[in-house]
């Protein structure tokens, strides 16, 4: 009888120190926290690590990251959970911001995709100029490639490429792994095939990868970053006032300085938008 | 919540409108569950038995190291399968990384150690003369052995099921060893953790959806089972 009496004290006191935490947290997140749902890209190349410090040390507000597909990503802004999207799918966001989901829709910056593949390169397309060519021939000559086939901003950049091939790329050879950037290299890498990959992953990975870079520089490479706060009038409890801070913060040209000056491997992977020329 | 709800209004109906998509999902699973447990269950089975009617050293040893591995969480078997199966690894020639077989493979590895346990249980609780009275009627060991297990069916059927109610539902090995690749290696769990992470809610309730009702089948099946084996 003794432990029965214990045991609902205890009991009693689990759901007290919950029913606590609780109301902390919903006060901490009333306050100074900004909830920004990022690509996978930004985060994984470390370029917010580089940024955000200074953000929350002028502001006094927090920046809480969380990491996504771009799918998901406005996925998250659509139903309130998050108060500011940095996403690169221009046409999506477009679309997010024409059906009111978002507001104040600003362009930071720009990095490029790349086509690896095995360093023997079989399908020959080393140095094509063409995006769309190259991927043209990897389809016809039933080359492996791996998709990253998860509705993220690169996924929908390879519909696009395969579009302007007019190739519907299906069968054996074309692999949808629904899958992040790095799983993805490293699949391609363990079965010998190709892949389309924006240019950072790229940077922080390939010392672990039997790939190289086989096709950049077409002007379709180009991957555009915005950055649109959540529509305030969609939510209640939404830091608006937050999210338009960030907002005007990374496209000032202090931080869109630190965009250019950012490198891995001593090598530039973000071009400033918001903010042109030296 | 809208997005609750319509979300799952529109996984109701993919579910009923027959999505190919979906459906060859659910297939894979099976076929991958399936054909992982009937390569598992007779060697565990059988390594169970001896187990419970064998006297040898190292005997209880054994016994927890099956106990003990039950509790291997399964990113852990998959990282294991990955780095054996990698071109890196011992077994890259095979050429086995990110096709059924590895998914098959892991899933073995999982539910190995609870067939075992299980089935031991099992057997365990028979009585050591019903093995005995056959060996001295005559019966050569692999019938007696037959016996034993007849003897035991719903518990060895038990762990059957439970054995594939943890493979079913396993997402970390198949999604690492497996890739996720669509029509050859999706299967439902990894689908939903590509689905959520799209942000496409409906088809994963309704991926959540089988799954849940394939739970409660094999609970009830294990139930009935379990009832009828009381009786006997």
């Amino acid at each position: 009888m003794r432990n029965c009496v214990a045991l609902k004290t205890l009991l009693r006191a689990s759901v007290l120190t919950a029913t606590a935490l609780l109301v902390m947290a919903t006060a901490y997140a009333q306050s100074g926290v900004v909830r920004l749902s990022t690509t996978t890209s930004t985060e994984n190349s470390g370029l917010l690590e580089e940024l955000l410090p200074r953000f929350e040390q002028r502001s006094g507000l927090r920046v809480e990251v969380i990491a996504v597909g771009t799918g998901k990503a406005l996925r998250m802004g659509r139903d309130g959970d998050v108060d500011v999207v940095l996403v690169h799918a221009p046409a999506a966001e477009e679309k997010f911001v024409a059906n009111g989901y978002g507001v104040n829709r600003r362009q930071v910056m720009y990095n490029d995709f790349v086509i690896v593949g095995p360093r023997g390169d079989p399908a020959g397309i080393a140095g094509t100029k063409d995006a769309a060519q190259a991927l043209a021939r990897l389809a016809a000559q039933r080359a492996p490639f791996v998709s990253r086939g998860d509705d993220s901003g690169t996924h929908k950049m390879e519909l696009a490429l395969w579009r302007s091939a007019d190739v519907q790329p299906a069968g054996q050879w074309y692999r949808e792994a629904g899958q992040g950037m790095g799983r993805v290299l490293l699949m391609a890498s363990e079965l010998d095939a190709y892949t389309l990959c924006d240019r950072g992953t790229w940077l922080a990975m390939h010392e672990k990868l039997a790939l190289r870079v086989l096709v950049q520089g077409d002007q379709r490479l180009y991957n555009p970053y915005g950055i649109i706060a959540v529509n305030p009038a969609r939510h209640a409890g939404l830091q608006y006032t937050g999210a338009m801070a960030l907002i005007d913060w990374i496209i000032s040209r202090e931080a869109q300085e630190l965009i250019r000056g950012f490198r891995i491997n001593n090598e530039p992977l973000f071009s400033p938008l918001a903010v042109r020329g030296p | 919540m809208e997005s609750l709800s319509g979300a799952s209004r529109e996984a109701f109906y993919l579910l009923l409108s027959g999505d190919p998509e979906l459906w060859t999902v659910v297939g894979i699973s099976f076929s991958v569950s399936l054909r992982a447990i009937l390569i598992a269950a007779p060697l565990a089975i059988v390594v169970a038995f001896v187990l419970a009617h064998a006297r040898f050293p190292g005997r209880r040893p054994m016994l927890s190291a099956f106990n003990a591995l039950q509790a291997v969480p399964a990113v852990v078997v998959g990282l294991t399968v990955y780095l054996l199966l990698s071109r890196s690894g011992p077994f890259g020639n095979l050429r086995l990384l990110f096709t059924q077989n590895a998914m098959i493979l892991g899933q073995v590895l999982l539910c190995f150690p609870l067939l075992v346990a299980l089935s031991h249980a099992a057997l365990q609780a028979l009585d050591r003369r019903a093995w005995e009275t056959a060996r001295t009627l005559g019966a050569p060991p692999w019938r007696a052995m037959l016996t034993t297990m007849h003897e035991v069916r719903f518990g060895l059927l038990a762990a059957l099921i439970a054995g594939f109610g943890r493979i079913i539902a396993e997402v970390g090995s198949s999604l690492m060893v497996g890739g996720n690749i669509l029509g050859a290696t999706r299967n439902i769990p990894t689908a939903i953790a590509l689905e959520t992470s799209k942000g496409e809610y409906a088809q994963g309730i309704a991926l959540g959806a089988v799954l849940l009702a394939l739970a409660l089948a094999l609970n009830m099946a294990l139930g009935m089972v379990q009832g009828r084996g009381e009786m006997a």
